[in-house]
């Protein structure tokens, strides 16, 4: 099972670009982590995830 | 009778942590959705100095988010009007108005004379650059974002994580975020991050409890979802923690 933003997905693996669609992120307006790490938005087209991983996924918010 | 005695009694804040807020400098960048609570809740809370940057005049269309000013004030410059409403809520508060935009040639000069500098901007040219200062000069930059009905915030402590570049890592091309001017947004929810931040400023000046570095929290107002996503490390691409860091 993969977990993106506290919610469990119970997938052994997911095309990181197939979840973005799926749920309407675009990604100009994100920034993602995986594992505590920053994924380069030159990464996304490529990126799997894979059990195990953890997810946050967080918008760029304007605003004030 | 004392105006603080309801903080004092707090075991975390005390009269020492009283003393701490009188004697701390805070810089709030715009006196907008975010600023108006920002600004009013420190004053309130006896924050010895605070600085108001905003070029801009309270407009009519502010009035629904925009609490610290008012209908007669319309016109007037926006760090102007919030000084004198934070004057009434407390004739002793210090307050510097500088009543421009923060820009790349005044911004150093500006944010060097405060302890913890709060984003309450509208615009991301802007938020990154007080970001990248606070970052060179060490400075504690509270973020806030806030549009409809959601928001977030996070705390840039030196050498406590992440900072707002970290994550984000530069400026999105114009019209790819949409603005509270094409989406909407609700006064309540800059009250309740514009109060968040103002915790977490008036949190870090005095010790108490854990601050959001190294996490944003994020709300959903229309939900009421909250998440606390966690970025524990700084970003080892990140050009500004990596030029500090040399």
């Amino acid at each position: 099972m993969i977990k993106i933003n506290g919610e469990i997905i119970d997938k052994d693996t997911l095309k990181l670009t197939d979840y973005l669609a799926e749920n309407n992120y675009k990604s100009t307006r994100i920034a993602i982590e995986c594992n505590e790490e920053i994924v380069p938005k030159s990464m996304y087209e490529s990126f799997i995830l894979h059990s195990g991983d953890v997810v946050e996924i967080v918008s760029l918010v304007g605003g004030g | 009778m004392n105006r603080y005695e309801r903080q004092e009694i707090i075991k975390e804040i005390g009269v020492e942590g009283q003393k701490k807020l009188k004697n701390s400098k805070v810089l709030v960048i715009g006196a907008g959705g975010l600023g108006s609570p920002i600004e009013m809740y420190l004053a309130a809370a006896g924050v010895g100095t605070i600085g108001i940057v905003d070029g801009d005049a309270v407009d009519e269309s502010n009035l629904n988010r925009q609490i610290i000013h008012d209908t007669d004030n319309v016109g007037i410059n926006k760090a102007e009007s919030a000084k004198q409403r934070l004057k009434k809520i407390c004739p002793d508060v210090n307050v510097i108005c500088y009543p421009y935009y923060i820009t790349n040639e005044n911004a150093e000069n500006i944010i060097s004379s405060y302890d913890v500098i709060i984003d309450a901007v509208d615009n991301f040219e802007t938020r990154f650059l007080v970001n990248d200062i606070c970052v060179l000069q060490k400075k504690v930059f509270i973020h806030g974002g806030v549009i409809r009905f959601n928001g977030q915030v996070l705390t840039y402590v030196p050498g406590m994580g992440p900072c707002y570049r970290c994550i984000f890592d530069d400026v999105p091309e114009e019209g790819e975020v949409p603005t509270s001017k094409e989406v909407g947004i609700l006064g309540a929810s800059a009250g309740i991050i514009g109060s968040i931040q103002a915790m977490e400023a008036i949190k870090y000046i005095t010790g108490a409890g854990e601050l959001l570095t190294g996490k944003m929290l994020i709300i959903d107002g229309l939900t009421m979802n909250t998440r606390v996503a966690k970025f524990p490390k700084i970003n080892p691409n990140c050009p500004v923690c990596n030029r500090k860091n040399k």
